[in-house]
């Protein structure tokens, strides 16, 4: 389990995010929400390795980031940016290349990588896509082939940034459904998620980031309850009961909830 | 369209494009060994080749004249277009080639200033060309590092480097004149009067450093999905692209130490190859140097033929054949933008 204890994350001079606390259980759905540019991508790359960060410790196991290698760090967390640059190389070799971590050089895949790949493909869903470029493939389809490559490299964390974003609301739902799969075969899934509705239906935990800090971490219920919502997005969030559960939406702020 | 480049992917369709690649470079080889001034059937030549028949015209043609000028080319084509190679990929900028982005002139620079200071140092010139690559590189890389790394400050500060560095090749030309006397045709690139004694050191480092970038062909591919991906499965993507480059630079080196600076088949070569076989690194080095040699050979021979008796230098070919593709790339790439 990845665990983050007093972290401050940002890119050199001022902290966008100071003193964050929280760790992402495996077998659970966590969603990073937050206003543009409260520092949500940012610390899911420092939490990578990808940026150094500012202070506080990330622990891997109970094991300090610093004292891993890029590719033991690969062998726990996966990750998919939310800018990628997309070659035209096919599916199948692409969802390979998650296995890239486990490999020394010369690097040539082996039986079982392949394997592992076809497998991944067909378990996201693309199994029909395997020789098609990846160029060629809609938005939906490509985000498919890049979960398979997160679920080929094989690790128990998987962190999405904006994975649904430009998809359309089937595909978005796909997401999602893909995600709640991955918790389900005891993974800690973390996503970055621009739509609330979306993120109080389906995470399992809420992680608020607004204001440079983690301001509440907590089931939907409670994040929902609590109005933090209101207060980081400047909006009023509201739900309906349907058969299916809860609907939740966001209305223009309203002052009347404020003086409640 | 689409259909055509699914189904050319498959593996055995690699095989194919090789295998035709490989005959073609075959074709141009023999034409090149037959044809010329001095018309020699190829019976001949293959008795030449063979060693057979020493002592005749022919024979002397053949093997002192042609195939020291023939290897040239297919070392210098192979090894611009795989060192193209390289550089798109690594730098994801399809503007991106030894000549565009100062390697050429870096390597150029080194070897007229190696000639200059020590000209009976024939063995020194390819590892002088390859430092100077390097350098040039580099140097492009680091200004466009500081400016902002968008694709188009890179091409810019290419040509920036290239011409600072050609002012200084003609600057030693200036200062010593006999300095490139071995080369006749330095600037534009041209492969006359080439000796084995010159190939031989330069074709060794340009192997090794293709056999050592097509072993990294999985790296090349992870790196081709971007800085952040490529880390995040454990890639060590910055370091790999300064050893990448390097082996480019080995292979522009080499290039330039045995042909001058030819322009535009590190340019167009990758691209031609890409529309054959993809993007995947490693299909795309093999046939980049098949193809590579095979169109440096092919203009060598068409400037050895043209005009004959007289002899246009294969680098002014090359440029009346690589400009227009490189005009139609540019409004290619404009439509896509849009």
């Amino acid at each position: 389990m990845i665990e983050l204890q007093n972290v401050t994350v940002g890119y050199g001079g001022k902290p966008v995010l100071r003193e964050v606390s929280m760790a992402f259980p495996p077998g659970q759905v966590t969603v990073l929400l937050g206003p543009n540019g409260c520092g949500k991508s940012t610390l899911m790359k420092t939490a990578l390795g990808l940026l150094p960060r500012q202070g506080g410790e990330i622990l891997y196991d109970g094991v300090d980031l610093a004292r891993l290698t890029a590719r033991q760090v690969a062998r726990k967390a996966a990750y998919l940016p939310q800018s990628r640059e997309i070659p035209s190389i096919t599916a199948r070799r692409m969802v390979l290349h998650g296995r890239f971590p486990y490999l020394g050089y010369p690097r040539r895949y082996r039986a079982e990588d392949y394997e592992t790949a076809r497998k991944a493909l067909e378990w996201a869903g693309a199994g029909d896509l395997a020789d098609r470029p990846v160029g060629e493939l809609s938005g939906g389809q490509r985000q498919k082939v890049y979960l398979a490559m997160a679920l080929a490299q094989d690790t128990e964390t998987i962190f999405m940034d904006e994975p649904t974003t430009y998809l359309d609301v089937r595909h978005q739902l796909e997401v999602m459904a893909v995600s709640r799969r991955l918790a389900d075969m005891g993974r800690a899934v973390v996503l970055v998620l621009h739509d609330l509705s979306l993120a109080l239906r389906e995470a399992d935990r809420l992680a608020v980031l607004s204001e440079g800090t983690l301001r509440q971490l907590g089931t939907p219920e409670e994040v929902f309850g609590s109005g933090e919502l209101d207060r980081a997005f400047g909006v009023t969030v509201r739900r309906v009961p349907t058969e299916s559960g809860w609907l939740y939406y966001c209305r223009e702020k309203q002052e009347s909830k404020e003086t409640e | 369209m689409k259909n055509w480049r699914t189904s050319c992917i498959q593996k055995d369709n690699y095989l194919r494009i090789y295998a035709a690649l490989a005959a073609l470079v075959l074709a141009v080889s023999l034409l090149n060994l037959c044809l010329g001034a001095e018309k020699v059937p190829p019976a001949e030549v293959l008795r030449a080749l063979t060693g057979g028949g020493s002592g005749t015209t022919a024979f002397r043609i053949v093997r002192y004249v042609r195939l020291p000028r023939l290897c040239a080319c297919l070392l210098a084509g192979g090894a611009l277009a795989a060192s193209g190679a390289i550089i798109q990929g690594v730098l994801s900028n399809a503007l991106a080639a030894p000549s565009t982005i100062g390697v050429n002139a870096g390597a150029g620079l080194t070897v007229a200033l190696c000639c200059a200071i020590a000209p009976t140092a024939v063995k020194l010139v390819p590892l002088a060309a390859m430092a100077g690559a390097f350098l040039g590189v580099m140097t492009v890389l680091l200004i466009a590092r500081r400016t902002g790394a968008s694709k188009i400050t890179l091409v810019l500060a290419g040509v920036a480097v290239s011409s600072i560095f050609s002012a200084g090749i003609d600057a030693v030309v200036t200062f010593v004149p006999e300095a490139l006397n071995g080369y006749s045709d330095f600037r534009i690139g041209g492969f006359s009067g080439v000796s084995m004694a010159r190939l031989l050191p330069a074709l060794w480092p340009a192997l090794l450093s293709f056999v050592l970038s097509l072993s990294l062909h999985n790296e090349m591919d992870v790196l081709l999905l971007g800085r952040e991906q490529a880390q995040s499965l454990g890639l060590p993507a910055e370091r790999l692209r300064i050893v990448l480059l390097g082996l480019a630079a080995v292979l522009a080196g080499s290039a330039v130490s045995v042909g001058g600076l030819v322009g535009f088949v590190g340019l167009i070569v990758p691209h031609i190859m890409r529309r054959l076989v993809g993007e995947e690194s490693g299909p795309l080095l093999v046939s980049s140097v098949l193809g590579g040699a095979a169109l440096l050979g092919g203009c060598d021979l068409l400037g050895r033929m043209l005009f004959a008796p007289y002899e246009i230098p294969v680098g002014i070919v090359m440029a009346l054949a690589g400009g227009p593709f490189f005009i139609w790339l540019l409004q290619r790439r404009g439509r896509l933008h849009d």
